[in-house]
């Protein structure tokens, strides 16, 4: 007996849920950073539960899935090394990297 | 003819350009030469104008259909092709003989008289262009190209009479000439589009020569002429574009003298003489000329009478003495015309530079009223004024008399208005000689003879005006005593001028009166000469001017004063509606088009605002926002998936 895919569905909604909580209410950019992971590999979750969900109900495209999730995996390890460069050169200069503080581009 | 005496003649080609040369060199280098230099320049070039016309007028054999200069090709369209020459014969021969010839004496007079004025060298830049523009009107020898010459002169008109356009009333004289000479230009344009559609040719030589062949009185003809009188009412200020003539004086005295002597006003009276053939196959045409010349002749001599500024007189005098040249040229009688054109020349650029004159001695005043007695103070202006009064007013033997005794009798006798009332048209004209003769003694009197009205701080500083500017006067007063015996009656003396521009002007043919009637008509011209001046010198220096001030409240005064209202009447018939429709427009455009174009501008920049507005530099409101975008999309998306 295997874990039903409503469970891992589940699972990923409120992995996707406290991530976006985590966007909007934390300050400090790493938090931020965290918290869009959790959100990413949320939605990673879902998407490999339905591959895997449909290679069971005998699916002919089950792969599709799984390729989605490496190309997040690869976008996501980008977007890391460039934001986590942004954030240490924001630190240098601010020694602060609350989101809050950084709102000097606005209308 | 010889090689040689053609290349004489064409030398005469090269006087519009050596005075277009005047007016580059002072318009460009003028403000950079020293104060007589540019006049100097400027009359040496029209003077070497006048120097080529001479030669050429010596060289000319009289019997010559024309020599024609080309320099190359104006236009080519389709059939129609013009080209950029010249036509010199006997009648663009004595043209510009006056144009050269008093633009000559009276850009010697402007060096004197416009000394130490600001706007020196444009000055005679621009009397330079007008001497060119004016001088390419009568040697054209296609219409377009004196068409040119035409538009050139109202141009040079306009930049004149507003010289000094630094006060208003100059500036809207200016427009007021040039617009209202617009509306002769139409006249001319359209006239031009009938005569190719007509002729097949815009070239003048070929369209006078076939008009003989056309039919009598036909209406292409009749409209052709009545279309080219309309550009000459334009130009030569005949009823009803008469307008603009009497605000001319706002410009500087020698520019005056210019327009109503040498150049402008002559443009139509030369206009119909050029075209004379056609006038000869259009007998209502040329009667509607001959009417509009003697209508505008009593017109403008009664709005003499009542004008107070020296020179204004002197305007309706140049309307009345041109509308005897267009009755004259609408009889028929084109050399009559061209005569009184060139006697008129010299009388009344002496009249004007008279003026000049007194305006200058007495420090700008132009009120008759405040005259007077200036003839013992400045004696040579005060004499020569008093020959070219008495030859305006046609004292016999002097120039007048001989050039307004041919038209009134050519006008009597003309058979293209033996069914347009020549006798009535005839009658008129002796009556408009009689009143010529009357305001012009009205005007030496007053402000050369009697008691001097001036205040008296003026009197020690009244004094005659230089040598420069006497001289021309003095020439100028020659002329007007001897001009007339070119065109001596025939059966005295040989009649030069008629003999002259017989083979350009002899479209009609008149009879030859007997020896009684011609002698009687020649005494009915003196004896209106001497009426007018015997009534003027009973009026003003025997009952010393009592009777005209009884009359000064009477609408007589007024209307003469007004000059028949002509100026008031378009003023509401054609300035106010104009004006009314422009404010209305003006409403149109503040209140519709500017108020929409800077509403919607608001209302996209309100916008832009309310969009800026979303920018709050927050970066964890953006993620807000996405994420609630994203779920209301997710709810959008569910909601039809539902309803699927």
């Amino acid at each position: 007996m295997s874990v039903p895919t409503e469970y891992y569905v589940v699972l990923s909604a409120v992995l996707f849920g406290l991530g976006a909580v985590g966007v909007v209410t934390r300050r400090s950019a790493i938090m931020v950073f965290l918290s869009v992971e959790l959100m990413l590999n949320a939605a990673n979750l879902a998407m490999v539960a339905y591959a895997r969900h449909w290679s069971i109900t005998g699916g002919t495209h089950a792969l599709q899935g799984q390729g989605a999730v490496f190309i997040v995996l690869a976008v996501a390890a980008a977007e890391v090394a460039v934001g986590l460069g942004i954030l240490v050169a924001i630190f240098r200069n601010r020694a602060s990297t609350d989101v809050d503080e950084l709102s000097e581009v606005r209308a | 003819m010889s090689d040689s005496t053609l290349n004489l003649v064409q030398l005469v080609a090269y006087a519009p350009l050596l005075a277009l040369l005047g007016a580059v060199v002072n318009g460009l280098f003028g403000r950079s030469l020293k104060e007589p230099l540019p006049g100097i320049i400027a009359s040496a070039l029209v003077g070497s104008g006048f120097v080529l016309g001479v030669i050429a007028l010596i060289a000319y054999p009289a019997d010559a259909e024309g020599v024609r200069y080309t320099f190359g090709r104006f236009l080519q369209a389709g059939d129609l092709s013009v080209d950029l020459g010249f036509m010199i014969d006997q009648l663009s021969l004595v043209m510009t003989m006056v144009i050269t010839g008093i633009g000559l004496l009276i850009h010697i007079y402007s060096i004197g008289y416009m000394r130490g004025d600001e706007g020196y060298a444009r000055f005679f830049a621009q009397l330079n262009l007008f001497v060119a523009a004016m001088l390419v009107l009568v040697l054209a020898d296609s219409f377009p190209l004196m068409f040119v010459g035409w538009e050139g002169v109202g141009v040079c008109s306009f930049l004149l009479i507003g010289f000094w356009y630094g006060q208003k009333e100059n500036a809207d004289a200016g427009r007021k000439a040039f617009i209202v000479n617009r509306i002769g230009d139409v006249g001319f344009l359209i006239g031009m589009f009938l005569t190719y559609q007509v002729f097949g040719s815009l070239d003048i030589q070929t369209v006078t020569q076939a008009a003989p062949a056309m039919l009598y009185g036909s209406a292409a003809l009749t409209g052709i002429g009545l279309l080219y009188l309309l550009a000459a009412a334009g130009k030569s200020a005949q009823l009803p574009l008469q307008l603009w003539l009497p605000d001319a004086m706002a410009g500087p005295t020698p520019v005056s003298a210019l327009i109503h002597a040498a150049t402008m006003v002559t443009a139509g009276v030369y206009l119909i003489a050029r075209t004379g053939a056609i006038y000869a196959q259009a007998p209502d045409a040329a009667a509607t000329v001959a009417w509009i010349g003697v209508l505008t002749a009593l017109v403008a001599a009664f709005s003499a009478f009542a004008q107070t500024d020296i020179k204004r007189i002197l305007a309706y005098s140049t309307i009345s003495q041109v509308g005897f040249m267009i009755a004259a040229v609408g009889a028929g009688a084109y050399w009559v015309g061209i005569f009184h054109v060139v006697t008129h020349a010299f009388f009344k650029a002496l009249l004007f530079l008279g003026s000049g004159s007194v305006i200058h001695a007495l420090g700008g005043e132009q009120d008759v009223r405040r005259m007077g007695g200036l003839g013992k103070r400045m004696k040579v202006t005060g004499t020569t004024s008093l020959i070219a009064t008495l030859a305006i007013a046609g004292v016999p033997l002097l120039a007048g008399f001989f050039s307004k005794d041919a038209i009134l009798s050519h006008t009597l006798t003309s058979p293209l208005l033996a069914d347009s009332g020549s006798a009535v048209l005839y009658g008129l004209l002796l009556l408009s000689a009689v009143m010529t003769a009357f305001y012009m003694f009205r005007w030496y009197y007053l402000v050369f003879a009697g008691e001097e009205r001036f205040e008296v701080a003026k009197r020690d500083n009244v004094h005659e005006a230089p040598a420069i500017m006497t001289a021309p006067l003095v020439v100028l007063a020659v002329g007007s005593v001897f001009a007339g015996y070119l065109g001596i009656q025939p059966f005295l003396a040989r009649n030069v001028i008629a003999e002259w521009l017989a083979p350009v002007t002899a479209a009609v043919d008149f009879e030859h009166l007997s020896l009684t009637s011609e002698w009687l008509l020649i005494a009915a011209s003196g004896v209106a000469a001497a009426a007018g001046l015997g009534l003027g010198y009973w009026v003003y220096a025997v009952n010393k001017g009592r009777l005209a001030k009884r009359l000064e409240p009477s609408p007589l005064t007024g209307l003469s004063r007004s000059g028949f209202g002509f100026d008031a009447a378009s003023r509401a018939v054609l300035v106010h509606p104009g004006e009314s429709v422009a404010e209305g427009l003006s409403v149109l455009d503040r209140d519709v088009l500017d108020r929409g174009m800077s509403g919607s501008a608001g209302a996209v920049g309100l916008l832009g605002r309310l969009a800026t507005a979303v920018q709050s530099g927050y970066v964890r409101l953006y993620a807000l926002t996405m994420l609630l975008g994203a779920a209301l999309l997710g709810v959008l998306v569910a909601v039809l998936e539902v309803a699927r």
